[in-house]
């Protein structure tokens, strides 16, 4: 199959839907003649016009405003805030608006929009410009959060998000802009609320959002030398969830280790754990449920700093390796 | 743009009909009937009625948390209204959001909003949707005099001038935010100067006086409807009770209170209409008491209908 980048990936399902369907149109900071921050609508400007690819002055809760607006009056915006970050700016639009707008008006109106968010550390970006976000989201009954790990997951979970009838909050880990994998050159969806088993295995089940997915089969191939056959698991949807597979997985392994980039106090991590132990899961688990998430801190400029802020491909080796081995 | 004498003294039915209602809501708190709190514009009937007056019917409203008006006045159905703010299966929100968040989608009521400015940029991607879609309607937008001082009030005025958007903001200048009076929060005598700044025109007006509101929020509509973009327009006016149920007036006097209260837009509209089309003493006694009795009406179909179902209590988070 042919192969593109997570960013391309992304670009090509915005330029897919906005061919199919003209209730579809674009709105940030930068998304035009600039392409965005991170280039991802680089292109669009010149097929789709000024008209459906509109860029804002530096207002991000004008931009959350205006696709709830929108999309409450008939059509289905996708917005980009530049950085996950500043959706500091635009929260109130997002919380009290947009995520309750659908149930305070007695389920007569829907807002159906997709916010894209470039989130993550590993730029050199600093406290500011990488942060993750999601799980504050995830708290807010009404919006969904998607958070696509691979190329493919990207394009098919961007096409269900904007036909989606809900807000969906849509995080896209900067670190994966470049990293490739087959795409398919048709429209097709990847639903909303289903889980991926990315690796098979029967000794311990990973679950990991975003970059550490990728972190996580890494992992797993090194794992797999030394005989720990481990399963990878990707939510993909944060929210809604698909409980199901995961606890089909831990049933299976009797083992789980969770990973995510996000600060690890009040992270999605806790979320999972607790849905693990609360389920019939809880029954099969030979050890403690353990989670390996960003430290408790602001993301460090320092190159080294950084690196060690957030769980890296040696960090879940050894906590994997330390589960299988029945050392936690 | 000269209204028909039945087209008056409808908007005469329509001011009544709001402080029937307002008067209605605060009987009905103090009965206990209502669980939560409300936002009474008695005294600012004027406003609403005039701006929304200078609408079509398929035009977009946006409102605000002291929203009755703004709701009565886009046309509400009166029963389904106060089966909302009794809390009611058959309100208009199913009982789910109450006085500040009715709305009335169908009928172009997107929404009264319980965040000060809170509608204000959803007034700017609505404006868009009409732009980009070519319906050719407007979205007009109100707030209040404290909004004009939030973050949102800028970016999205500035947004919508950029862009030149059929939008009307309308600010109900009421004088006080909460307790904060406009004369301290503001540095300009009029809030409307401030539309020079996003480069669109602004107009203040004596938000008492229904023609003056009705006239100046007409030539709004009509540049926004030209394609012209939008305009800002300021109506002062003043709220004749607290901010809310919790308020005790310790911030103004009994003296201002009253002398506002000579200035009731309803008694001054009546007044315009005896001399503009005859209306009688008589004649405006009936519109009064017919309103009253539609009042008790509504009161009557939300006392009789039923609560929400606890069994669909979780309906409408989701699509």
């Amino acid at each position: 199959m042919r192969e593109l980048s997570y960013l391309e990936a992304i670009r090509e399902a915005l330029q897919q839907e906005m061919r199919r369907d003209p209730r579809v149109f674009v709105i940030g900071e930068d998304v035009g003649v600039y392409g965005g921050a991170f280039g991802v609508t680089r292109g669009l400007v010149e097929e789709f016009g000024e008209q459906r690819i509109i860029d804002t002055p530096i207002s991000e809760l004008g931009i959350a405003g205006a696709i709830t607006g929108a999309a409450l009056t008939g059509m289905r915006p996708v917005g980009e805030i530049m950085f996950m970050d500043f959706t500091t700016l635009a929260i109130e639009q997002l919380v009290n608006q947009a995520a309750k707008i659908r149930f305070m008006f007695g389920g007569t109106a829907t807002v159906p929009f997709v916010l894209r968010c470039p989130a993550g550390s590993g730029t050199g970006a600093a406290a500011q410009h990488s942060q993750s976000l999601e799980n504050w989201f995830v708290h807010v009954p009404g919006l969904k959060v998607v958070m696509p790990s691979t190329p493919y997951d990207a394009k098919g979970l961007l096409l269900a998000a904007i036909r989606d009838d809900n807000p969906v909050i849509f995080v896209e880990q900067k670190l994966l802009y470049k990293t490739r994998g087959p795409v398919p050159e048709e429209d097709y969806t990847v639903p909303l609320g289903k889980a991926d088993i990315k690796r098979a295995g029967r000794d311990l089940t990973i679950v990991a959002t975003g970059v550490m997915v990728a972190r996580a089969l890494e992992a797993a191939e090194q794992l797999a030398r030394e005989g720990i056959e481990v399963e990878v698991v990707d939510p993909r949807t944060l929210k809604p969830l698909d409980a199901e597979l995961i606890i089909q997985s831990v049933s299976k392994t009797g083992r789980v280790l969770i990973v995510h980039e996000a600060a690890r106090t009040g992270g999605y991590g806790g979320e999972l754990a607790a849905i693990i132990a609360e389920s019939e899961a809880f029954d099969y688990l030979d050890a403690p449920i353990v989670r390996l998430a960003g430290r408790d801190m602001p993301i460090p400029y320092n190159r080294t700093l950084e690196y060690h802020t957030v769980p890296q491909v040696e960090n879940i080796v050894e906590a994997a390796r330390q589960l299988a081995q029945g050392r936690v | 743009m000269t209204l028909t004498p039945e087209r008056q003294r409808d908007l005469l039915r329509q001011m009544w009909l709001i402080r029937a209602f307002e008067e209605k809501a605060e009987n009905l708190y103090a009965q206990g009937k209502i669980h939560g709190t409300m936002h009474l514009s008695i005294g600012m009937e004027a406003s609403a009625v005039g701006a929304v007056a200078a609408l079509q019917p398929d035009d977009y409203i946006l409102s605000t948390h002291r929203g009755h008006g703004h709701c009565i006045a886009k046309g509400a159905d009166l029963d389904r209204m106060m089966a909302e703010f009794m809390g009611k299966e058959t309100g208009y929100c199913r009982g789910r959001g109450g006085s500040m968040h009715i709305a009335d989608v169908a009928g172009g009521n997107l929404g009264a909003n319980g965040v000060v400015a809170g509608g204000i940029p959803i007034a700017v991607g609505v404006g868009l949707s009409q732009k980009m879609q070519g319906t050719g309607r407007v979205c007009l937008c109100f707030f209040g005099d404290g909004a004009a001082n939030s973050g949102p009030f800028h970016e999205a005025l500035n947004m919508a001038a950029i862009w030149t958007l059929p939008v009307v903001f309308v600010c109900e200048n009421n004088q006080y935010a909460m307790s904060y009076p406009a004369s301290k929060a503001f540095a300009i005598p009029r809030i409307s100067d401030r539309a020079a700044g996003y480069g669109m025109p602004g107009e203040t007006v004596d938000g008492n006086d229904l023609n003056a509101v009705y006239a100046a929020v007409s030539r709004a509509v009509e540049r926004a409807r030209a394609g012209e973009g939008p305009s800002l327009v300021e109506n002062v006016t003043y709220r004749w009770r607290g901010h809310s149920k919790s308020d005790a007036n310790r911030y103004r006097s009994r003296e201002e209170i009253e002398a506002w209260k000579e200035k009731d837009p309803i008694a001054r509209f009546e007044r315009w209409l005896a001399q503009a089309i005859s209306l009688s003493e008589p004649d405006a006694r009936a519109v009064e008491q017919a309103a009253y009795a539609a009042i008790e009406a509504a009161v009557a179909f939300a006392d009789a209908s039923p609560e929400p179902d606890l069994a669909a209590i979780e309906e409408g988070v989701y699509a």
